[in-house]
């Protein structure tokens, strides 16, 4: 998509002068910057994806009884909306910015290992193209939820395998990805780069990455012990041969915490790009923004139970794991103060990356708090797979995670393409968005504590207008989406020329380079003073 | 660029590398060793409901607690599609700590096949399952159904005294599973 200049390359000629042409260029590529693209891309058409399971859920979900599809397929949308979403969209934008970002932050020609950088990209449409096709073999996808939770995951029929292999590819492709972004960032700094010299979004990637290698071998373990129970006679989670299937659920939530957090620390990072570069400051605190993301990251190994409080724990554990869950408050909070902080008397204009951030900290922090109110083990007997669960998560995942990455994407956008976006169009996309997915969200609060219970596609009458405002906000939010493709497709194609710093606040050495960078950047490392 | 063989980076790079991939599979073996250790974890607490599935010892001389009552109940259910009919024949005892109690579960094949089966008891509350100690119990053992056959299967049972004062009622629950079919 950049037009690179072969010009600036000249200073090196015994190098490749830009990107080969065509089709090869993608599929051989080992540069970061393609590799970055290609990554976003793909995650942004799996956002798609997913969000139409999504529109099929709230279609679904408008009335009560049986409209538009039957439960196994409504289950099979749920399963599949969970999956695409967390390992299809979510996870893969945060490997794409990291592939762009990363090596242009700390001054480095490429990525540590860039030919392994291009087989995990390339995994990824393989293992979604697997992913997807169950929908279409006899017995439908996987039904069971994206927990994968024994006995019923293993009355998946001919799909099952299929899954199991699909996940397994995906945790291949993000294994490899958290190797080289680790390898990238301690081996490959410009001189005088130190590591708290290190901006955020590097810092927080590098935490996030070996959060990635400690949890998801373990998914990869509890995917395998499920078909060595369903195929080969194992009894892992089998209780009649000795297993049991609550283990699955320690095995699965012993990766399911902090891969949440995998979720939202380089989101973390995002928004600490850009909050001081609209509010022409320097980022308050950065030290304690350090270690407040490594304390969440340790503390994300040692809560795993609170997803699970009504398996029936011995009241120790229930107690331990319910104060270490709110003790994540903390250092969450620090960070939260942190931002509200650097914007505390500083200039402040509200562009479109600054709106998108700014509704990060507020909707991140109502997530937040409901999280809270879910770690209380007697009242999460109450909440427990109720459509409150279900709002708190797509709290922090959408206005959260979904919405760094906009705000992501606005903010260096101009400077991957050298097209500024059209700026009134993102406003308009940002606000359909917020007012969108609040019509969408708030009103789940409500019909999880009134008792409505979370993947069920038929509900009881009282339901009724909750879910009907609920199914608008999320037509409003997912059509309004449509708006931000046209919006990239739009500045990709051209566009007002962005100068090379593009925002007059933006600090970093990334906004050093020219608006587009040259296909090659730092091959000779910058000095950092 | 240099040659990655003389280039300091790319052995650095490849170092960390393997390194890195070490710690992944050594993950990857932590979680089916969270297998052995959760299991230990059950039968040390009873967390979970696990009791024992060894007969307890029987020692002469164990004191009986007549000073209070506990109520015991009997629940039976089938794992999915398991061709049985299988229940209690009495759901509730009124018991003392100490003293070995006596009651049956009835179980029928409703097929014109061989069956085997097991149940799998469970306790609840979780914590009373350590004190929850079976002498006898037809779930030490696989059973094995004639086409047809139904019989009476004893479980022996004695309380714990040391079982905690509050827990004034103990839940048995037994899951029949069928044999053979190692998909459960």
């Amino acid at each position: 998509m950049s037009t690179a200049s072969p010009a600036l390359d000249h200073d090196h000629d015994h190098e490749h002068h830009g990107p080969a042409r065509g089709l090869k260029r993608w599929l051989l590529t080992t540069n970061h910057k393609d590799i970055g693209t290609l990554y976003l891309l793909f995650s942004l058409a799996m956002f798609f994806v997913g969000g139409a399971m999504a529109l099929v859920i709230r279609a679904e979900l408008f009335q009560p009884g049986m409209q538009i599809v039957d439960p196994h397929f409504f289950n099979q949308m749920t399963t599949m909306h969970a999956l695409i979403m967390v390992f299809g969209a979510v996870m893969p934008a945060f490997v794409g910015l990291a592939n762009w970002l990363i090596p242009m932050m700390i001054g480095a020609p490429d990525m540590a290992l860039p030919r392994m950088n291009n087989w995990s990209f390339w995994i990824l449409p393989f293992a979604f193209t697997l992913l997807l096709s169950t929908l279409f073999i006899p017995g439908g996808g996987p039904a069971g939820g994206w927990t994968l939770y024994p006995p019923l995951v293993l009355q998946t029929g001919q799909a099952f395998p299929f899954v199991i292999l699909a996940i397994h590819m995906m945790g291949v492709s993000s294994i490899m990805g958290a190797i080289n972004v680790i390898a990238t960032i301690l081996n490959m700094r410009a001189p005088g780069m130190t590591l708290m010299k290190m901006p955020l979004f590097v810092w927080t990637w590098l935490i996030t990455a070996f959060l990635l290698i400690a949890v998801m071998p373990v998914l990869a373990g509890a995917v395998t012990m499920l078909l060595t129970d369903k195929y080969f006679g194992t009894s892992f989670f089998n209780a009649a041969g000795g297993g049991d299937p609550v283990l699955f659920q320690h095995i699965f939530w012993f990766f399911g915490h902090p891969e949440v957090y995998i979720m939202i620390l380089p989101a973390f990072g995002i928004i600490s790009h850009i909050i001081p570069t609209f509010a022409r400051k320097p980022l308050f605190g950065y030290a304690s923004m350090v270690y407040a993301t490594a304390s969440i990251a340790f503390l994300s190994f040692i809560v795993w139970a609170h997803h699970m409080f009504t398996v029936g724990m011995p009241l120790a554990g229930i107690l331990f794991f319910m104060y270490a869950t709110m003790l994540i408050a903390v250092p969450t909070g620090v960070k939260v103060f942190n931002w509200v902080a650097t914007m505390w008397r500083g200039s402040m204009t509200f562009e479109t990356p600054m709106l998108f951030a700014i509704a990060f900290v507020i909707l991140f922090t109502i997530g937040g708090f409901s999280g809270l109110m879910l770690s209380i083990a007697p009242a999460d007997f109450q909440y427990h797979d109720t459509y409150f669960v279900v709002a708190h998560f797509h709290y922090v995942l959408v206005p959260g995670s979904v919405f760094s990455l906009m705000a992501a994407a606005y903010y260096w956008l101009p400077k991957w393409t050298g097209h500024m976006y059209n700026e009134t169009l993102g406003k308009v996309h940002f606000w359909l968005s917020v007012i969108g997915v609040n019509i969408l969200f708030f009103p789940q609060h409500f019909l999880g504590l009134a008792g409505m219970p979370r993947r069920i596609p038929d509900y009881a009458l009282q339901f009724t207008q909750f879910n009907m405002i609920s199914t608008v906000g999320a037509f409003i939010f997912g059509l309004s989406q449509l708006l931000f493709l046209y919006i990239v497709i739009q500045t990709i194609r051209g566009g007002a020329k962005a100068t090379d710093q593009v925002w007059d606040g933006a600090k970093g050495l990334e906004w050093t380079l020219s608006s587009p960078p040259p296909y090659h950047t730092f091959t000779t490392a910058p000095e950092v003073k | 660029m240099q040659d990655p063989t003389t280039n300091p980076v790319a052995a650095a790079n490849r170092r960390l590398t393997k390194r890195l991939l070490l710690v992944t599979v050594a993950m990857f073996g932590f979680g089916f060793a969270m297998v052995p250790l959760y299991e230990v974890l059950c039968e040390v607490t009873g967390l979970n409901g696990r009791t024992g599935s060894q007969a307890a010892v029987l020692e002469p001389g164990m004191a009986v607690d007549e000073s209070r009552t506990v109520t015991v109940e009997f629940v039976a259910s089938l794992n999915s599609g398991a061709p049985w009919e299988f229940a209690p024949q009495v759901t509730r005892m009124t018991v003392h700590p100490g003293q070995f109690y006596q009651m049956n579960y009835h179980a029928q094949n409703l097929t014109g096949q061989t069956l085997a089966g097991q149940a799998v008891p469970s306790v609840a509350p979780g914590p009373a399952a350590r004190h929850f100690q079976k002498i006898e119990c037809f779930c030490f053992t696989r059973q094995v159904f004639q086409p047809g056959e139904g019989r009476d299967m004893p479980v022996i049972f004695r309380l714990d005294p040391d079982l905690a004062p509050d827990v004034r009622t103990v839940t048995l629950s037994y899951t029949f599973f069928k044999l053979d079919d190692a998909g459960g």
